[in-house]
């Protein structure tokens, strides 16, 4: 092992699953003309942005369907050439029902004309780079999206001195950080080197769990040359690369509770997200396409796809070969943390990670039984919570001992109900409660 | 299927922990019946069935899920079992069995729930209720598999309370770690309970805080606290001897008697190990590592409540007035 291996502590060991697909090519899937692409107004956290096209419209790709006027939000693109075919409520992959524009893929692909794109960052101003970042609709693509213009201005007062590049990717299945590591090395780079122009103190930290000793060699030798940028190896473990885990591993600083990772001088983001920053500022391309890892026994080819955004799960899956059986449960995401979804009738949006599709036998839970104090769930907890006790707090409804023991500090990783020899509804139960009280809080 | 993440689970169920236990307890199984022959069997025997009978006949006449599967009640009557000199009569594991399943487990809640220990409430049970059939006949070593004649003998640490003037021999330590000393059926074999133990330790089936503490404080204090005045006491023998490292493994590290965190555990460890010293030095009894385990029990909801860990980037308070 070339480089020292960072950790947290506690966390679990999931099997990784990643075999499969780690060896896998990007593909790039193209949606068929005819293709129904569905485009959620709110595919963020903030407000949801305001359809800027109307019915019977033709769309270029790359042109502005959603637009964000708020402060707190990020545009949306169309990420094919069609004709608007309707304004309609639909259903997003997180179980969120809003207004979405649905066009219909002419399969020109006929996109927006750009002006001159820049190449050199350094002649940008802050100013320009934050406008090209929010006009591409860049978004944190780990899962929560936020939108990155705000999380690249942090509340004055915080002095960011690290810059960490996420890709740990610790999740069991998801392979898509490693291959962009490995097939986008130097436009991961320059991203970071713009977001490092924004941060003149900071130094840039890209975090890989040692499973990925291939694309810590290829880019320890990518950035030998560069004084702001090092590669730091992470043990493999879950949930490594949460966002406050992942800055204790590196840095040995805690984000405090409630606080943000700037409040310690930290900024988090994801590989992809720094690919679409590099994409936003270097090439004007608004973020039209994720990199999506397929997997489960369900599924008939395992890959990683590039999708366009906007396309169906089910598109998607018959695009990439289609199953093998009937999936019996749908995740968007992966199986610590992701989405279970009803529907195959939804569309991929920028926070899509991964589509697994298991069969009964995979996805089968096994039942629910009395605790008997073993203290595995507070062992394994990166939280360092009681999760048997906030358990007990939610079942009896006790509100008050919930939150004064810490509930709202969980984040929501699942390592307690993953590791329950008595399979209790640990994380369910907490997070449930937890929702609840930020909700009354608003 | 629709339901909340996270949706996978690890293999580890309450009976492959059970089982693991059953399977860390065998070692000193076979030595007991090496040493104490064909009977220390049968009384194994009988109180793990008797256990897993209560069990079912509680939970069939309450209407309760039968939860005999889980390998829990087997688990407690393997330590009752071991908890009882061979010589017992046979109706004794039965009694007892009764005690620990029904009154200590099953009363207030079944798994998980019971406040004490059920295998050594039993015995403590039994003790006070057939004190001369639990603490005046204990049995010798017969090294005879088919034996039936049991002699009666003094346990080591008997010999230590009565007679000031025993003097520890090397052999005596060899023999106290073997297992070839009188006591019960369980407890005498030191060598298979760590071996056991060992097994518990690599499956993190059990952490090292509890038995630790308890067998270090054990050693500390029986080296200061000598049964002739201070500093005459010989520590490693009082931590080979009696059920120490039975209680310390396999008793005291009771899920559901035990502490959850760490700290708790330590607390819970060295409290055990200074009762046990007390209760051999100054107490009417030899032994006492069946009633510190007890007692400690009884700090468990205290210890839960006051032990827990600091949250993740929340600072003492002190430090945030500061800041």
């Amino acid at each position: 092992m070339s480089v020292p291996a960072f950790t947290f502590h506690r966390g679990i060991h999931p099997p990784s699953k990643k075999d499969q697909t780690a060896g896998e090519a990007v593909k790039k899937l193209v949606p068929p003309a005819g293709t129904e692409m569905i485009f959620p107004m709110l595919q963020h956290i903030g407000a949801p942005c305001e359809p800027a096209v109307s019915v019977g419209e033709r769309v270029l790709l790359g042109q502005v369907i959603g637009s964000a006027e708020k402060p707190i939000s990020s545009p949306v693109h169309s990420s094919v050439s069609g004709i608007v075919k309707e304004i309609r409520q639909a259903l997003t992959p997180t179980g969120v029902v809003c207004s979405a524009v649905v066009v219909v893929n002419d399969g020109k692909d006929e996109g927006i004309k750009t002006t001159r794109a820049h190449t050199v960052s350094e002649t940008l101003d802050r100013e320009e780079t934050l406008k090209l970042i929010r006009q591409a609709g860049v978004v944190g693509l780990g899962g929560a999206g936020f939108p990155t213009h705000i999380k690249l201005s942090p509340p004055p007062g915080r002095h960011i001195d690290t810059v960490i590049v996420n890709a740990a990717e610790c999740e069991p299945y998801l392979t898509t950080d490693h291959r962009v590591l490995l097939e986008d090395t130097e436009r991961l780079i320059a991203g970071l080197e713009i977001i490092l122009t924004l941060f003149p103190n900071a130094q840039g930290i890209i975090g890989i769990e040692t499973n990925k000793q291939d694309a810590i060699d290829k880019i320890e030798k990518a950035v030998r040359e560069k004084k702001r940028i090092s590669v730091a190896g992470l043990r493999p473990k879950y949930p490594q690369g949460a966002e406050k885990q992942l800055i204790y591993a590196l840095t040995g600083r805690e984000v405090p509770s409630g606080g943000l990772p700037a409040d310690i001088g930290c900024l988090v983001d994801n590989v992809d997200t720094v690919i679409a920053v590099e994409r936003a500022v270097h090439r004007k391309r608004p973020l039209i396409r994720r990199i999506i890892t397929i997997n489960g026994g369900a599924v008939k080819n395992p890959g990683n796809y590039e999708v366009r955004l906007g396309m169906t799960y089910g598109d998607f899956a018959r695009a990439a070969g289609g199953f093998t059986t009937q999936p019996y449960k749908l995740i968007s995401g992966g199986p610590m943390m992701g989405v279970a979804m009803f529907s195959l009738d939804v569309p991929v949006i920028k926070t899509s990670s991964a589509f697994l599709c298991l069969t009964e036998e995979e996805a089968r839970l096994p039942s629910e039984r009395g605790c008997i104090r073993c203290g595995r769930c507070a062992d394994y907890c990166p939280a360092r919570l009681m999760p048997l006790d906030l358990n007990k707090y939610v079942i009896y409804g006790e509100k008050d001992l919930f939150l004064e023991n810490h509930g709202l500090d969980c984040i929501e990783c699942g390592s307690c109900s993953y590791v329950c020899p008595s399979k209790r509804h640990l994380a369910q139960s907490i997070r449930a409660a937890r929702r609840e009280a930020l909700a009354a809080r608003k | 299927m629709v339901t909340s993440t996270p949706h996978v689970r690890s293999g580890d169920t309450i009976e492959s922990i059970m089982r693991d236990v059953l399977l860390a307890l065998s070692p000193a199984a076979i030595m007991a019946v090496y040493f104490f022959g064909i009977r220390a069997l049968c009384i194994i025997i009988l109180s793990v069935g008797a256990c897993i009978g209560f069990e079912y006949l509680f939970e069939l006449l309450t209407h309760r899920p039968i939860t005999i599967t889980d390998c829990s009640a087997a688990v407690t009557g393997a330590l009752l079992a071991f908890n009882l000199p061979a010589s017992s009569p046979f109706w004794i594991p039965v009694v007892g069995a009764f005690f620990a399943v029904v009154i200590t487990k099953q009363l207030f809640g079944g798994l998980g729930q019971n406040f004490m220990n059920p295998a050594l409430a039993a015995r403590a049970f039994l003790m006070a209720a057939y004190t001369p059939l639990m603490a005046g006949s204990w049995t010798r070593p017969v090294r005879n598999l088919l034996s039936a004649d049991l002699i009666s003998s003094a346990t080591p640490l008997g010999l230590l309370k009565e007679g000031p003037s025993f003097i520890i021999q090397g052999s005596d330590l060899l023999n106290a770690f073997l297992g070839n000393v009188a006591g019960c059926i369980g407890e005498t074999s030191v060598l298979a309970l760590l071996l056991g133990a060992a097994y518990l330790f690599h499956k993190k089936i059990i952490t090292w805080h509890i038995p630790a503490a308890y067998i270090f404080t054990v050693f500390v204090l029986g080296t200061l606290l000598g049964r002739r005045g201070l500093f005459t006491g010989q520590g490693y023998y009082e931590i080979l001897t009696g059920g120490l490292m039975l209680g310390a493994l396999f008793m005291a590290t009771d899920y559901s008697t035990s502490p959850v965190n760490d700290t708790g555990k330590i607390i819970m460890g060295i409290g055990c190990g200074i009762l046990t010293v007390v209760i051999r030095n100054f107490g009417g009894y030899p032994e006492g590592v069946s009633y510190s385990i007890l007692i400690m029990n009884l700090f468990v909801p205290l210890l839960d409540k006051y032990c827990i860990p600091r949250v993740f980037g929340v600072v003492k308070k002190k430090k945030r007035e500061t800041a």
